[in-house]
């Protein structure tokens, strides 16, 4: 027991789960002023929506800090991962063709001039990727120890048609679920790179933006709600999307790809590839009709061509997900706290 | 007696024979034709079943219920109040991670880390020893864990480890606590899942004297989805037959004798003492102790260990650990259970590691009603 009963931080409020939620509710929300918005804060979804004056169209704003260690990993870098964060924030909400995005720099005294070079380099690059210029930016530097190496914050802004956005509560009964790729592969890759696993085979970050997937997909049908699958991963983002709808879901676990090797590292880690991070995935609600020929869409894109539909919105276990394992059925339920390695 | 090792043509991960297996487990109940309850001793069983959802396959009237299959579960308090001691007292203190937030009496290691105490994890006892070798403190490995964990720990005790080195054991013995369970006045338990992992060391021969002695069948099992239905089934028709019979339905890694020198070494290393299992009770010959002739690598008699286990018991009222592990109740009967009972902080021990029940529903969801 600590000294004194304070309640503190811990990083399992950072860890993007149940417990994140209620800090963020507790302490921000409750003190802000939503304004008139189609998606206010208080929503806790990927981004919000403001509508425009004279019918312009509604503005679609996030903004996200990006911590990583290590910060150059296999498949990225931080700087790759906070400009496709915040473009994906922006697609999550239907806004795929971002207008523009902030750089907001806190550096470590005594980090290499090179190391940021290296992350500027990379966050020019993905932007161009992405199509989303960076248009403002800020640097501060901090004491040596008080921060670690580099923290970057990217804040995204975008338009759609006025009441065109995708909340991720949009879910209902006979959506079906579709997940773009692979799952699980930065979270399980980066656990087993700063646990000094060396895994043979090819783990890596899936980190891209996905703004252009995302825009084929809707182009295809009626995509009702998207999230991407980042802290958490794909069982705090489905389970977010039904409480939110107040729906079911009902998911089969064979269905879900899950490449060989995430899977057999994430047996030997004893971490499931379900609650780890992806950064270049998207699960979303499609419409039952529409279901076949979004997903074709998905598969024809580059980024696309694992994309499976994996389940579907049921009218029962209103806001609970649950998982066919192939033998019998349970809950998939929100990781709690870290992911660690398995140890003993 | 019979020993029946069984069919071992398994596919792991085959939902088509796992629903044969179902529906044999199904023809099965119906034979018995009353309520059956199964226990395992082993947290992995448990994930196991919770991972796969095997619970929601059981024909009605089938409980598997968990037993105290978890070594960091069963760790008793002064056990840890004790590695909090050596800790404080400026001893380097290595054990396994699952080990840092189990609650003592007043702290966890991992409080006690927070205050300045040297903790490190481990993933081995030779790592343990290799720290002892760099280091010129004393370093003292917080022994946790069943068979499996002990035979290294003896192993790194015969290799002439460096002098700083000592071994504080918390070393289980799995049988003594089947025996202890299956005497619980409420524990109504109709055959048991042995522990595969445990097995692989000890052999399933150690079981025969139990199966005779307490009337109870028993079948070591094995980790994926397959072997525990084919281990549940192995038991359905003992049952059915009215026969304690002993099986192993592990032969990949399980043989009547175990891992002979392991297991010698375990017992030139270690000798069996009563012990007090954290929520179940005082188990006769189920603590693993140093031999006489180890006791020079003894913690405790090296630094003559008097913790004070005193103080306000920090299992609430309301932990009913103990009846989990009892096979009594199930995590989700537990009022604290994923409110103020969390793996970020664990009232009770159940909750703290990976093989811990309560952690593993609320990873797993529970038992549906699905």
């Amino acid at each position: 027991m600590s000294d004194t009963d304070e309640e503190v931080i811990t990083e399992a409020h950072g860890a993007g789960g149940g417990q994140m939620r209620e800090l963020i509710e507790e302490l921000a929300v409750s003190r802000f002023e939503d304004g008139a918005a189609d998606v206010p804060l208080a929503a806790l979804d990927d981004g919000s929506v403001q509508r425009l004056a004279n019918g312009g169209g509604s503005l679609v704003v996030t903004t996200d800090s990006h911590v990583v260690k290590p910060q150059f990993f296999r498949g990225g870098d931080i700087g790759r991962l906070a400009v496709s964060g915040t473009v994906n924030d922006l697609a999550m909400m239907g806004a795929t063709e971002p207008i523009a995005l902030t750089c907001s720099l806190i550096v470590e005294a005594g980090t290499p001039v090179e190391t940021v070079e290296r992350v500027m380099e990379s966050m020019g690059e993905t932007s161009e990727e992405a199509g989303a210029p960076i248009t403002t930016g800020d640097t501060k530097v901090m004491g040596s120890g008080d921060i670690d190496t580099i923290a970057i914050n990217t804040t995204g802004v975008g338009v759609v048609p006025q009441g065109s956005h995708v909340p991720d509560a949009g879910l209902s009964t006979g959506d079906k679920l579709i997940v773009t790729g692979t799952i699980g592969d930065h979270g399980i890759s980066l656990l087993s790179e700063r646990e000094g696993f060396d895994f043979e085979g090819d783990l890596e970050s899936d980190v891209a933006p996905v703004n252009d997937l995302v825009a084929t997909a809707m182009d295809a049908g009626e995509v009702t709600a998207m999230k991407d699958p980042t802290r958490g991963g794909l069982a705090t983002s489905l389970n977010e999307m039904a409480s939110k709808a107040e729906v079911g879901i009902e998911i089969d676990e064979t269905a879900i790809p899950i490449s060989g090797a995430v899977a057999s590292a994430g047996e030997v880690l004893g971490i499931e590839p379900l609650n780890v991070a992806n950064e270049g995935k998207v699960v979303m609600g499609v419409e039952s009709d529409d279901a076949d020929a979004v997903l074709a869409a998905i598969q024809a894109h580059p980024q696309g061509e694992d994309a499976a539909i994996v389940g579907e919105v049921v009218a029962d276990h209103a806001g609970r997900v649950i998982l066919d394992t192939g033998f019998g059925n349970r809950y998939l339920s929100e990781p709690e706290g870290e992911q660690l390695p398995r140890i003993c | 007696m019979a020993v029946d090792t069984g069919d071992q043509d398994l596919q792991f991960r085959d939902p088509e024979k796992a629903e044969q297996l179902t529906d044999k487990l199904e023809s099965l109940m119906d034979d018995i034709g009353e309520p059956v309850t199964i226990m395992h001793v082993c947290g992995s069983h448990e994930q196991a079943i919770a991972k796969y959802g095997l619970r929601s396959l059981l024909p009605d009237g089938l409980t598997i219920r968990m037993g105290p299959g978890c070594p960091v579960c069963v760790t008793d308090m002064p056990e840890v109040d004790e590695a909090v001691t050596l800790a404080e007292d400026g001893k380097i203190v290595a054990t396994y991670g699952d080990m840092l937030r189990v609650p003592g009496t007043e702290q966890s290691l991992d409080d006690a880390k927070a205050d300045g105490a040297d903790v490190r994890v481990v993933y081995s006892a030779s790592e343990a020893a290799e720290i002892a070798e760099e280091e010129d403190r004393e370093v003292v490995f917080f022994a946790t864990g069943f068979e499996t964990t002990a035979a290294p720990t003896a192993a790194v005790l015969v290799d002439d480890p460096p002098e700083n080195f000592s071994v504080l054991s918390a070393h289980k013995y799995v049988p003594p606590a089947m025996e202890i369970v299956a005497e619980l006045p409420d524990t109504d338990v109709d055959g048991f899942l042995a522990a595969g992992h445990a097995a692989t060391i000890t052999g399933y021969g150690l079981f025969e004297e139990f199966v005779e002695e307490y009337e109870t069948p028993a079948v070591v099992g094995g980790f994926e989805p397959i072997d525990i239905l084919f281990g549940l089934a192995r038991l359905l028709e003992f049952i059915r037959d009215d026969e304690p019979g002993l099986a192993n339905a592990y032969q990949r890694c399980v043989t009547e004798e175990g891992n002979v020198p392991a297991k010698e070494l375990m017992w030139d290393v270690f000798e069996t003492t009563t012990g007090e299992w954290r929520g179940i009770a005082e188990v006769p010959d189920a603590d693993l102790i140093l031999s006489e002739e180890y006791s020079e690598y003894d913690a405790r008699e090296r630094f003559e260990i008097e913790p004070d286990v005193g103080g306000a018991d920090p299992l609430t009222e309301d932990c009913i650990c103990g009846d989990i592990m009892a096979g009594t109740a199930d995590p989700d009967e537990c009022p604290l259970f994923g409110e103020e009972c969390t793996p970020q902080n664990p009232v009770g021990a159940c909750m703290v590691s990976s093989e811990g029940p309560c952690k593993i529903w609320l990873e797993y969801g529970g038992q549906p009603d699905i």
